[in-house]
């Protein structure tokens, strides 16, 4: 096999990776759309421009984060707590970068820069069921793979956005797209759930999630995602000395 | 709301700064030196120990019924946590889950 053969051919399943990643993230346009096209609402009718409406969406790239900003904003909180609040809301987002660091972290910086950028709760979740699941994927595939799921996703975050700051309330309110969130997200949990730790982690998040929901600034749910990290490891510690 | 234009780009280039490095935090500056087993021990359980903690509250209290538990919604959310666990197919699950909450929401007034 020549050189460039070797080449294309993996460039083939690089480029394969991608539209894999891209058909994994589709089921949650069901999410992003209705979710973008509501920010683009609330955030004009709060009063930001068009240009400020979309610098949420491109640099931010944090649905519930921006809600929580322009609600802030809007409720003439001080500048800081606004921002301090809204950053607090994306803190679990540095437990998906970590558990992502044995799989991507030998990745150029360039294309970990990307990666960080685009670090949504979508990304990230059929990003790490694939990665987890075998065949194992090289790196390369591992990145083509989470860009293919971020584009699919980024792309009508923004467009989505836009539609609704320059269209408004003209969109019908209608479908309970409420519940596409839960429903997206225990589509992705279930497959997951391999184990009996995967199970007690699961279980442990869900009952301490709800305990501790009375924590501010979403910091609840950080604490119940460390305990049930403990409570998988200690599962697993425990099912090895018994094996 | 009353903020000036500069404090308003001030939250959102502060929020998009901060969310990015949140996101950097471990990927970007541990990059592929290796990490303890304890921490990978950990770590492959934050799919499992991050998401359902995200839902439970969504399911249990709906911000569309003002928070108080919805048959519907809990049904639609038991079929999809079903369907997957059988299946194991992302899609079946979402799609299985969206028909039942509309079919419910329908037949329930």
């Amino acid at each position: 096999m020549t050189g460039s053969s070797a080449n294309s051919s993996q460039g083939g399943v690089i480029a394969g990776s991608f539209g894999k990643g891209a058909v994994a993230g589709a089921p949650f346009l069901l999410v992003i759309i209705p979710f973008a096209l509501l920010f683009g609402v609330v955030g004009t009718e709060a009063g930001l421009n068009l240009a400020q409406v979309m610098g949420f969406s491109m640099l931010v790239i944090a649905g519930a984060a921006q809600f929580t900003a322009v609600q802030l904003m809007v409720e003439d909180a001080p500048t800081l707590i606004a921002l301090l609040t809204a950053l607090a809301v994306n803190l679990r987002m540095a437990m998906y970068s970590a558990s992502l660091v044995p799989y991507l972290g030998a990745a150029p910086l360039w294309q970990r820069l990307l990666i960080c950028y685009g670090l949504v709760d979508q990304t990230y979740a059929v990003s790490i069921a694939r990665f987890e699941s075998p065949p194992a994927m090289t790196v390369s595939d591992r990145v083509a793979y989470i860009l293919g799921a971020f584009t699919m996703i980024a792309i009508p975050w923004y467009a989505a956005t836009l539609l609704g700051a320059v269209l408004g309330a003209a969109i019908p309110p209608g479908l309970p797209l409420d519940f596409a969130v839960p429903i997206t997200f225990l589509a992705l949990i279930a497959p997951a759930l391999k184990t009996l730790p995967h199970v007690v982690a699961a279980l442990t998040s869900t009952c301490m999630a709800l305990a501790f929901s009375w924590i501010p600034y979403s910091l609840g749910l950080i604490v119940a995602a460390v305990l049930a990290m403990a409570a998988g490891a200690a599962c697993e510690i425990w099912m090895e000395r018994r094996a | 709301m009353t903020q000036s234009d500069a404090t308003v780009w001030a939250v959102i280039v502060g929020l998009g700064i901060g969310t990015f490095l949140i996101r950097f935090s471990f990927l970007g500056l541990v990059g592929d030196r290796p990490l303890p087993n304890w921490l990978l021990r950990l770590l492959r359980y934050t799919p499992v120990a991050v998401m359902p903690g995200l839902v439970a509250p969504l399911i249990l209290w709906p911000e569309a019924t003002g928070g108080t538990l919805d048959p519907a919604r809990l049904a639609a959310a038991a079929v999809t946590l079903g369907v997957g666990l059988y299946t194991r197919n992302v899609v079946a699950s979402v799609l299985v889950g969206m028909v039942t909450l509309f079919a419910l929401l329908a037949l329930i007034p």
